[in-house]
């Protein structure tokens, strides 16, 4: 089987869900990846060096700049011809484009698969990951989005594709970019942390969201994240929120502050290695989860933790 | 301007889901059932729309079991949608289907919008928006946190990964709802009431002429596995000592 993936990047450098994506690929035959944007050169040159991959298809064109999925489907659908299978990390660009792919090819997608079973035949979460259900698609082809927390990620060197520019399949001029707000961090990003500090609404205000995860965090190295009570109060940005409907994130440790772990906050964190909790109700839910508990005032418990560690 | 929203009827969110023992699928009976929550924020949004003068009629319309209309079609009627649709149907209808169903009745109804939820809470597919833009040709603005009409366009806010983006479309087109659109209202009793007056239109899946023969088989459904009940430890001094054991500080 031919397989395309989606690379994912801001158009510096290849982003760690693409990885995990190339891996998912790599179950099912041939890799050939999809750079599209613009001023691709940088990009392509290192999706060229990721382990396993054969063919780079680079589409470098002003009408990729900003993934636009009415621009970007086209185009996606265009290298169909060609490919068996198509694969996109479930990231916020791979959700918005892949469907629109499917339902070009006239295809079902399977959304944020967690394994591949076979060759036409993948695990996937359902009900905010209460359930796994294994699903067998009779399409002739794929279109698939990946679980990143769910599979390794391939090497990020060591491979020796062969880049091939793309034509471009033009603006089709339904839509245009106006603007975007990008939060500025220079933590690790939530999605691939190796640890989370994540907080939640009993941290009460913003300013003590701040004057307790942050100073942890930056100890322990970690990503800040956020329960969506601590986002919806406006302790922290939308982007934090880990659950059914924010981030699926899988560190090795994720530490809960004051959440008090409702079934979709649990969906996004509950494959993390080893979890920690620190609440003040020893009934929380989030301690059914946890590997290691801590009952107790966050306020008094938080700081002693990061002064000790 | 006309808006349309489809909605679904799901497994109430407050409701833990149950796998069924033979690994069928969740277990479905005799459970709460409502509006899928992301659905309930499309109907908001367009009812906004509606008061602020930029809709002229909300369609709402449902494709599922009988219940769905007493379920879903009448809580959305109540929150201001001025008339339903059922398409009913007792077999589970995937998203691609869903799409295909949707693009017919916007055939007929020739709205300038069409705002649906950014996922149901139960397949938590993440499709039939995206499917139906595809189908229809129409610009889709997804995850949607602010909607604002100007003119023939449509700007639309979107979360996506790190932030924020703005962008502008062509109308018709496609929004979906992400959480943070808006803050739903409740269906009062007397506007319950009177919803029952708002017309239904009730059709079948052979009244579109769609196949919607799955394309996805179900081969089982599991629980996923569960985590080895943890510790409590008394103290931070003993929770940083854990930390350093696993290499972590």
């Amino acid at each position: 089987m031919k397989t395309l993936v989606w690379v994912e990047h801001d158009h510096q450098s290849v982003k760690d869900a693409t990885l995990s994506t190339v891996t998912a690929a790599a179950k099912l035959g041939e890799v050939h990846l999809l750079v599209a944007g613009k001023g691709m050169s940088a990009v392509a040159e290192a999706a060229a060096q990721i382990a396993g991959v054969g063919k780079v298809h680079v589409a470098d064109d002003a009408a990729y700049e900003h993934f636009l999925a009415e621009n970007v489907a086209p185009l996606v659908v265009q290298l169909m011809d060609s490919h068996d299978a198509v694969l996109f990390p479930a990231t916020t660009t791979g959700k918005n484009v892949a469907p629109r792919v499917a339902a070009a090819l006239d295809v079902m997608q399977i959304s944020d698969i967690l394994s591949v079973e076979g060759a036409d035949t993948f695990t996937r979460p359902i009900y905010a990951g209460n359930a796994i259900a294994t699903v067998q698609t009779s399409d002739k082809k794929l279109v698939i989005t990946v679980r990143g927390t769910a599979f390794d990620k391939a090497a990020a060197t060591g491979g020796s594709g062969t880049v091939e520019a793309v034509a471009a399949a033009g603006d089709k001029g339904l839509s245009t970019f106006v603007g975007s707000e990008i939060a500025a961090s220079e933590r690790p990003e939530l999605t691939s942390a190796k640890i989370i500090v994540s907080g939640g609404r009993a941290l009460g205000s913003q300013e003590q969201f701040h004057a307790l995860i942050d100073p942890l965090a930056d100890k322990l190295g970690a990503a800040v994240g956020a329960s969506r009570a601590a986002v919806d109060a406006g302790y922290a940005p939308n982007d934090y929120q880990v659950g059914q409907t924010g981030k699926i994130v899988a560190p090795m440790v994720y530490v809960a502050v004051g959440i008090s772990g409702a079934i979709q906050h649990l969906a996004g964190m509950k494959d993390s290695k080893t979890i920690v909790a620190i609440n003040k109700d020893e009934d929380a839910p989030i301690f059914q989860v946890a590997d290691i508990g801590l009952v107790g005032d966050l306020f008094t418990l938080v700081p002693e933790l990061t002064e000790k560690l | 301007m006309k808006v349309l929203v489809p909605v679904k009827r799901v497994l109430d969110y407050n409701v833990k889901p149950r796998v069924k023992a033979d690994g069928t699928g969740v277990d479905l009976a005799n459970v709460k059932m409502s509006m899928n929550p992301f659905d309930e924020i499309a109907i908001e949004e367009a009812v906004r729309l509606k008061e602020k003068g930029a809709a002229t009629e909300i369609v709402v319309v449902t494709i599922g079991v009988a219940k769905a209309e007493t379920d879903v079609l009448l809580t959305a009627r109540a929150m201001g949608a001025d008339r339903g649709i059922l398409i009913q149907t007792d077999e589970e209808v995937e998203p691609l289907a869903v799409a295909k169903l949707l693009a017919k009745v916007a055939e007929e109804e020739q709205p300038g919008l069409i705002i649906l939820g950014k996922q149901a809470i139960d397949d938590d597919s993440n499709q039939t928006g995206q499917m139906l833009a595809a189908l229809l040709g129409w610009a889709q603005g997804t995850f949607a946190s602010k909607v604002e009409i100007a003119g023939d366009r449509v700007h639309v806010t979107r979360e996506i990964d790190g932030g924020l983006e703005t962008v502008d479309l062509k109308m018709p087109a496609i929004v979906t709802t992400d959480l943070r659109l808006n803050e739903p209202r409740y269906a009062t009793l007397p506007n319950i009431m009177k919803a029952k007056t708002k017309p239904v239109a009730k059709k079948t899946v052979a009244d579109y002429g769609v196949d919607v023969t799955p394309r996805l088989k179900t081969l089982k459904v599991v629980e996923p596995s569960k985590r080895q009940a943890g510790i409590k430890v008394g103290s931070v001094d003993e929770l940083v000592e854990k930390l350093k054991g696993m290499g972590v500080a």
